[in-house]
């Protein structure tokens, strides 16, 4: 889902879109990335690794099953957070979108293999059962299989296989899964906690914006 | 349904503020220099309680003590795990006094040490079944409640039994700021039959000492056939009324959390399964197994007769 150019982006697209005829390659790993990536996963391989030592207090699966779904819903926040931040004049992160939507992934994809493995224990009837019966389950599982084409779609030669228009529509989807994503972790809990309000208010907001933006607003543009 | 009424006043209203924290001043001075040297969580001001073993002792592998002092759902001092760890130790426990009051012969404010005083202290290691989906065995010391029942004389129209929690915002962080998860006091309660069921303890220990308190000293309930809310903490009042009363889990989402919440793998709450479980510190780190649920939490020949004739799915 990174690099993917959004409603907002029609008049300025990514400086990375592919262009017809040859122009600067869209690599999977632009400019700063790795960097990027290493530091994107270090809170989750920190927290494995604690694991690991018996370091995570009494119930160490279920704080390594959070914490990689917090980072998921994190990365999210912070993709979607990218053309706002922009547009209120703040930098440009745009060439970093596309890493920050494949770290939600690849955590998403993390925790989901931490539930099914680790904590349900490849026990496909319970699995099946919990992703049918608890609609916070089948809420996580909708956002999870939301970012896997997004993820897939995420590199050059999708993007010209799929034409700007089309992948653009597709990647749209993102907005669905960062909502599910952020009603997963409020339905999770007990009550709600000030954390999980608050992941639940900036993809409220950061939605919000999307439709704001597309209202005429300024006569003078266009 | 317990009535609150206007000229109510809690015991620690009886205590001039000015007075008690006077006193805190004095503990945490005292202990300032000992609690230094504790692990976080630690209680510096735990003493050795002596006990005999008692009935319905489990043999199974007791959890780490520290894991049981530091992973706790007590939403007083906040709503994370480590949350009562971590804050608790701002409690004042000392001096204590618990109201006892409602549809009773003696109705009494017992200082702490007066309610222990008749008490024999008895050694139960119980399963501790979370609503969340996990377990613990702990080694509890209390005395059954159905001793100090005896000792108040319910009349003959008490049917249940209410229980609240402290308030204390300046000592329970999670009773101060905006988001304050549940409504205060925090209440509890049993039916009179399921009070008095010799299973039913006060516990005012566990691994031989005296509890500490994110895991609700000075006094709290054990009810090892229920989920572990239903076991109240750090209690101020006990009441006997007739009519059923409302939770507080049961106030705040009556579809999830009833009355009874007895534990039952075959009724799942809404949100997730309670078949299963897993046991802290079972396994070895993150390769914990879950085990199944027993019903009534493995109590079942001692309490199934209580629910005799009961839909257990509706009474859940």
């Amino acid at each position: 889902m990174g690099g993917r150019p959004t409603a907002d982006d029609l008049q300025s697209p990514p400086p990375n879109l592919p262009h017809r005829g040859g122009g600067a390659r869209l690599s999977w790993l632009g400019p700063g990335s790795w960097a990027l990536y290493a530091l994107g996963l270090s809170p989750g391989v920190w927290t494995f690794y604690l694991g690991l030592n018996d370091q995570l207090g009494a119930d160490p699966l279920k704080v390594l099953e959070r914490t990689l779904g917090l980072w998921a819903l994190r990365f999210l926040v912070i993709g979607l957070a990218v053309t706002p931040l922009r547009k209120i004049g703040g930098p440009n992160l745009i060439r970093y979108r596309r890493t920050f939507g494949l770290l939600a992934f690849f955590y998403a994809l993390f925790h989901v293999v931490v539930y099914v493995v680790l904590d349900q224990g490849l026990d496909v009837s319970a699995i099946v059962a919990d992703i049918v019966k608890r609609p916070y389950i089948t809420i996580g599982m909708v956002a999870f299989l939301i970012l896997v084409p997004l993820a897939v779609t995420s590199n050059a030669t999708m993007i010209r296989r799929l034409g700007g228009h089309a992948w653009q529509r597709l990647h749209r989807w993102v907005y669905l899964a960062a909502a599910a994503g952020a009603l997963h972790f409020i339905m999770l809990l007990k009550t709600v906690t000030f954390e999980a309000a608050f992941y639940a208010a900036a993809v409220a907001l950061l939605l919000a914006f999307r439709l704001v933006g597309r209202r005429p607003f300024n006569p003078l543009r266009r | 349904m317990l009535i609150r009424q206007a000229d109510d006043i809690r015991p620690y209203e009886i205590t001039p503020k000015s007075l008690y924290l006077g006193r805190r001043e004095l503990m945490t001075g005292g202990i300032a220099a000992a609690a230094l040297a504790m692990a976080p969580g630690d209680p510096a001001w735990a003493t050795a309680l002596e006990a005999r073993k008692g009935p319905f002792s489990t043999d199974e592998p007791q959890t780490r003590r520290a894991d049981v002092l530091s992973y706790n759902n007590f939403y007083e001092f906040g709503s994370g795990k480590d949350d009562p760890a971590a804050n608790a130790a701002s409690l004042t426990t000392a001096p204590w006094s618990v109201e006892i009051g409602g549809l009773v012969a003696k109705p009494a404010t017992y200082a702490l040490e007066d309610l222990l005083k008749p008490a024999t202290l008895e050694e139960r290691i119980y399963r501790l079944r979370c609503v969340e989906g996990w377990s613990m065995v702990i080694p509890w010391i209390g005395f059954p409640l159905a001793d100090l029942i005896s000792r108040v004389e319910p009349l003959g129209s008490a049917k249940y039994v209410t229980f609240e929690t402290l308030v204390r915002p300046d000592e329970m962080p999670g009773q101060r700021g905006l988001f304050q998860p549940l409504d205060w006091p925090y209440r509890e309660g049993l039916r009179l039959d399921e009070a008095k069921h010799p299973l039913t303890i006060l516990a005012v220990g566990m691994y031989g000492e005296t509890l500490p308190n994110q895991n609700g000293a000075p006094l709290r309930l054990v009810v090892p056939w229920k989920y572990g809310f239903k076991s109240i903490k750090s209690i101020v009042r006990i009441a006997f009324v007739e009519a059923q009363p409302k939770t507080t889990w049961e106030e705040m989402a009556s579809h999830e959390y009833g009355f009874y919440s007895n534990v039952n793998p075959e009724v799942d709450h809404p949100r997730w399964s309670q078949a299963t479980e897993r046991r802290i510190g079972e396994g070895s780190g993150l390769l914990a197994k879950r085990r199944p649920t027993l019903m009534f939490n493995g109590y079942g020949d001692e309490v199934a007769g209580l629910y005799a004739g009961m839909d257990l799915r509706a009474n859940y």
